[in-house]
């Protein structure tokens, strides 16, 4: 089954009710106008040329309107790829220029700088322009104008191929530029069944999306709900990060399933006075991205007791590939974060040394999954590709390296012990190291840049920049943070900068970035 | 309530104090981006409306929490400005 389809028989059963609720109170959509926008959607992309195989930019806020541009785009057996619209033009052109989109479906007040962008790349591709967002309503007005210049047929609904391409979800890229990762029907549908399984969703369920788009938190978000004909709410993004605002949201809205990464949940456990809500309702909170702090776990299941709580592990390659399950009651006494977990139950995974071959159980090793849920690979980079997987010569199946390294526990867990390349997450974001580098090597001041990071309980990570520059005049904080913002999307700003005459070196000559790790 | 000009002194000086120890107050202008160049970030946010909220006895709704009211010295005034 295509991800399309998962919307079908919802829209039969689930007729009337509402399928997308904007927490901002702008709008929302029931299940048989989403499936109807979609189907315009379809149509006037296919008017435009778009089908089977080809890629679609969406270019908007979080909105209902977002939804059903997405179901739209895989109606016509295309692929779509969502940006970060808090991210620089610039690498929105980037990333959309990258893969070849043949349409973008873009909000009017990122158009002009947007178009500015592309044009400095090459052609600049067709657009459907949304003068704003919100309950659906901006993309029926956008297509309702786009008819009167000429009709859009109706077409079918393309029946894509479980190895179609459904969406390229691009992340930080450690050789500067952002790498886009493939992911097709069949890596989506397994893992949102997998959902279904695991989670046993409702149709009286109420399902957060605090997740962007662009985040493959993202696909259990939009696809679970949809698939059970329960209600997705939208966290608005001035919401999102403001604890007080959300807990508001999430017992007013009768939420029932949460899904974010932990940073926000620490937020909320510090700040979110949950005690004083009725949270009720809410049945399931699922994290992913980074490792949650015990102390704010344990806070947050103080205050919200009754729910259970998933760790959930996996890479935007593989989507979430092993979970865990938190004991009821967090121990005073703990003070190591829980494990990741098993493989799910339609994955495998294997446990290696750096000459890839599996460890004793027990050792220390990188994580390897292979499975349904394991990405095609990286658009246009088929080196960067074939280096990600190790094969199997006998069965010929692809492993994917997750550059994890992981110990096996006794009962079977996998227990998280750090990374073996220079990839930290930032609020559950992936931040190459690498891609901050090279940005700092744009500013015409700058002669040496090194970027390390050093642990944060609250964020994650702290990123610390060293420096060392040209001439006499050294760059204030806020030139850099503001030079670093044009260039990068806000969670991959650095929070420290460090200048020195110049940069430590080992006996090769190479920056030595142990001494810099290991500077106070 | 006290004028635009020491309303934006206070934030600035605040700023300088809690985000940005050690730089050139000179740097910090009415149009320094504070959010979206990462120099206040989420909890660094909620700590500034915090201040915001004690100092000039005002209330600040979750939707006044984003970069269109606090990017920047000047729309924080103006944010401050307009609850009287």
């Amino acid at each position: 089954m295509a991800l399309q389809h998962l919307l079908d028989s919802s829209v039969q059963e689930r007729g009337s009710h509402v399928a997308v609720l904007e927490g901002s109170g702008v709008g929302q959509i029931d299940y048989v106008t989403l499936g109807r926008l979609s189907d315009r959607m379809r149509d006037r992309l296919a008017t435009m040329g778009v089908g089977r195989g080809d890629r679609v930019g969406i270019y908007l806020r979080k909105s209902a309107d977002g939804v059903a541009s997405i179901f739209g785009i895989l109606k016509t057996g295309a692929a779509y790829v969502p940006v970060d619209p808090t991210a620089p033009a610039a690498r929105n052109a980037y990333i959309h220029n990258n893969c070849g989109v043949k349409v973008v479906i873009v909000e009017k007040r990122f158009e002009t700088a947007y178009r500015e962008e592309l044009a400095k790349l090459g052609p600049v591709p067709h657009m459907i322009i949304l003068k704003n967002t919100g309950g659906g309503a901006h993309l029926e007005k956008a297509l309702e104008g786009l008819n009167t210049q000429s009709p859009a047929p109706a077409v079918p609904t393309a029946n894509s191929a479980p190895d179609d391409l459904a969406y390229i979800l691009y992340t930080s890229g450690s050789t500067g530029m952002p790498k886009g990762v493939m992911l097709s029907h069949r890596n989506a549908v397994s893992f949102v069944d997998w959902c279904s399984e695991t989670f046993e969703p409702r149709a009286s369920d109420v399902f957060s999306s605090h997740a962007p788009f662009h985040f493959d938190l993202s696909i259990l978000d939009i696809y679970v709900p949809l698939k059970h004909g329960a209600r997705l709410l939208l966290v608005p993004e001035e919401i999102g990060k403001e604890p007080l605002g959300l807990a508001k949201l999430i017992c007013d809205h009768n939420i029932s399933i949460w899904y974010s990464a932990p940073s926000i949940l620490s937020l909320l456990a510090q700040f979110g006075k949950l005690p004083e809500r009725d949270c009720s309702r809410l049945r399931m909170i699922l994290f992913a991205g980074e490792v949650f702090p015990i102390v704010h776990l344990r806070s947050l299941q103080r205050q919200v007791p009754h729910p259970r709580y998933f760790n959930l592990y996996g890479p935007t390659e593989t989507n979430v590939c092993t979970w865990y399950e938190i004991p009821s009651v967090v121990p005073n006494d703990r003070t190591n974060p829980y494990p990741i977990g098993k493989p799910c139950s339609h994955l495998k995974s294997i446990v290696v040394d750096p000459d890839s071959k599996p460890v004793a159980r027990g050792a220390e090793g990188e994580l390897c999954i292979a499975g349904s849920n394991v990405m095609q690979g990286y658009w246009a980079m088929p080196e960067q590709t074939a280096k990600s997987f190790l094969l199997d010569d006998g069965t010929g199946e692809r492993w994917y390296k997750t550059g994890d390294i992981v110990a096996e526990e006794p009962d079977g867990n996998y227990r998280y012990v750090g990374r073996c390349d220079r990839m930290v997450k930032k609020r559950g974001y992936r931040v190459e190291l690498g891609e901050i580098e090279a940005c700092l090597y744009r500013h015409v001041a700058i002669r040496e840049a090194a970027v390390v990071a050093l642990p944060d309980a609250a964020a994650g990570a702290k990123v610390k920049v060293h420096l060392s520059i040209r001439g006499e005049k050294r760059p204030s904080l806020i030139e850099m943070k503001t030079f670093c913002s044009h260039h990068l999307p806000v969670y991959m700003i650095p929070d420290v900068f460090a200048f020195h005459e110049s940069l430590p070196k080992t006996s090769t000559d190479k920056i030595d970035y142990q001494t810099l790790q290991n500077l106070a | 309530m006290i004028d635009t000009l020491a309303v934006k002194q206070i934030i600035k000086n605040y700023i300088l104090s809690e985000f940005l120890p050690g730089e050139d107050p000179a740097q910090l202008t009415d149009y320094t981006p504070l959010i979206t160049a990462g120099i206040l970030d989420s909890i660094a946010t909620l700590k500034f409306v915090d201040f915001l909220e004690q100092h000039f006895s005002i209330t600040i709704n979750a939707h006044e929490t984003d970069p269109e009211y606090l990017d920047t010295i000047e729309r924080i005034a103006a944010l401050v400005h307009s609850k009287g």
